[in-house]
């Protein structure tokens, strides 16, 4: 059985947000519900990575182990989802959850707080499959389309992979061995070839060095 | 005064064994995805309703995401 699995590789991501775009125009997602986000670490410092942030459908979820009214559960897929006629909007899985994953849409009177709203791997909820009240609540079951989330299919690096962990996990191993280390991946190395004493090799840099 | 004052000790106690009360918890059972959804979307090259070919198609498409398979990785 396969078990869905997202990942990000800091290395290719290049903080594009189109995951984010792809994902509020896919589900519709309120203003101010951000179900997946990018976030920078070191930026404008040599070496600044970017990553893209969702739930991660943990395999021992800290949201499921929390929630007072027990709204969660895992699918035969792995996929953390939640049912939101149970859920109180009581703010728990907020505090256990390590990736900021569970989002509160604010439409109420003085700040009230709605009902818990986070990323579903699309593949919505207890609603029947495709059906418009999943849509309004969960947003689009692309699993039951035959397809993987939005956000994954959508980047244009193919830094963030969503699918069958063991199929994620052999691509991602496919290109850290062939894409080596260090200059490999990053700065001159990669764009202009290997540097040689200081220089590139050919080409206007070698000549000036020479003369 | 003592009939009526154990009348509503009965009352009071009585109150009490009103119809059980319950908590409305734990999620609804969800339909599994390879139940092909009821919109206009779904992507060809599977058959809704059969685990293994739906399966095969989260596969297949998973694997698409790696490029190495459309650009020859460098030499």
């Amino acid at each position: 059985m396969a078990r869905m699995k997202f990942i990000c590789d800091a290395e290719r991501c290049i903080a594009c947000n189109g995951c984010v775009t792809a994902c509020k125009a896919e589900h519709d997602i309120p203003w101010g519900v951000n179900r997946r986000r990018v976030v920078t670490m070191g930026e404008g410092m040599p070496g600044e990575r970017s990553i893209s942030v969702a739930c991660m459908h943990c395999s021992d979820a800290p949201c499921m182990a929390v929630c007072p009214v027990d709204c969660f559960y895992r699918t035969e897929e792995g996929v953390v989802l939640h049912d939101k006629d149970v859920c109180i909007g009581c703010g728990y899985c907020s505090y256990a959850c390590p990736f900021g994953a569970p989002q509160f849409p604010s439409n109420g009177t003085f700040g009230m707080r709605g009902k818990m709203d986070k990323c579903t791997f699309c593949a919505g909820g207890p609603e029947p499959n495709g059906t418009q009240a999943e849509f309004e609540k969960y947003g689009r079951n692309r699993l039951a389309e035959g397809k993987l989330p939005a956000c994954a299919e959508m980047c244009s690096t193919k830094a963030l992979l969503a699918g069958d962990g063991d199929v994620v996990a052999d691509i991602l191993r496919t290109r850290v061995l062939t894409r080596g280390k260090g200059s490999e991946i990053w700065g001159w190395g990669t764009a202009y070839g290997k540097p040689s004493n200081g220089a590139p090799q050919g080409g206007q840099g070698e000549k000036a060095v020479k003369s | 005064m003592k009939p009526a004052l154990l009348a509503f000790a009965l009352a009071l106690a009585l109150g009490g064994c009103d119809k059980s009360q319950t908590l409305h918890s734990g999620h609804a059972s969800d339909t599994p995805p390879w139940d092909a959804a009821s919109d206009p979307f779904v992507a060809p090259g599977w058959k809704a309703g059969e685990k293994a070919s739906w399966e095969s198609q989260i596969r297949n498409r998973t694997a698409a995401q790696n490029e190495y398979l459309r650009t020859p990785p460098r030499s």
